[in-house]
């Protein structure tokens, strides 16, 4: 038995399934870098990479949201990375689905701790 | 509606033809999620950028679509391929319509 995060949530269940339409996805191919623990949920930076990606998709699973952002990279992408700053409610997954150009799917997740949530409700 | 909305851009004024290059952007804006409620307890309307591009001489570099858990003034770090002198354009599409824009040029050397 493994423990809940933050929230259970369908929802991002259903972002992924609307991205990937529901393809299987490979574990390795994208890395996702974020903190282990955040002391602030409003400001939280993260960077994802995945050569070869076409599109790399962020969800934030314990969010009342769980989209964050999607990165599509052009033709004059140097690497395919990108770097920002995100909310997080509480402690939870942070997942990052990469699109390769050739239509199959990487995921990694990574597990962010917050002493402080971002969403001021 | 946003008041005081200022793009930053950081890139380099100069490449070598064909090399990748940092870029860092910064726009001042207060990402009102929709989650959060003023001291009535009535819910403070959304009002976020919903997206932000970069081109380099009108060839896509990047496409973010952006939601409301991307944090207050939001940051951006990205690479580029510069392949010949020109323009960078960032362009930021905010919820209210509004549209924000910056240039940066590149020259070859």
């Amino acid at each position: 038995l493994t423990v809940l995060p933050f929230r259970a949530n369908a929802a991002a269940d259903d972002a992924i399934a609307a991205f990937t339409g529901g393809a299987a996805m490979a574990d390795t191919g994208v890395t996702l870098t974020a903190p282990e623990i955040a002391e602030n949920g409003n400001t939280v930076p993260i960077s994802v990479e995945s050569e070869g990606a076409v599109a790399i998709m962020v969800l934030a699973a314990g969010n009342p949201t769980p989209g964050v952002a999607t990165f599509t990279f052009g033709e004059l992408a140097g690497a395919h990375a990108a770097s920002t700053r995100i909310r997080l409610a509480g402690t939870q997954d942070v997942i990052a689905i990469a699109q390769m150009a050739d239509g199959s799917f990487a995921k990694a997740s990574s597990n962010v701790k917050v002493t402080i949530g971002g969403c001021g409700g | 509606m946003a008041e005081g909305v200022k793009p930053r851009v950081k890139a380099p004024s100069k490449a070598a033809a064909g090399e990748a290059v940092v870029l860092k952007t910064l726009i001042s804006h207060q990402m009102e999620s929709g989650q959060r409620k003023n001291a009535d307890g009535t819910p403070i309307p959304r009002s976020i950028i919903n997206r932000f591009t970069c081109e380099f001489n009108g060839k896509s570099v990047i496409d973010v679509k952006m939601e409301p858990a991307i944090s207050t003034n939001p940051y951006f770090e990205f690479e580029a391929v510069i392949p010949e002198a020109g323009d960078l354009k960032f362009t930021w599409y905010d919820d209210d319509g509004s549209v924000y824009e910056d240039t940066k040029s590149v020259a070859i050397g």
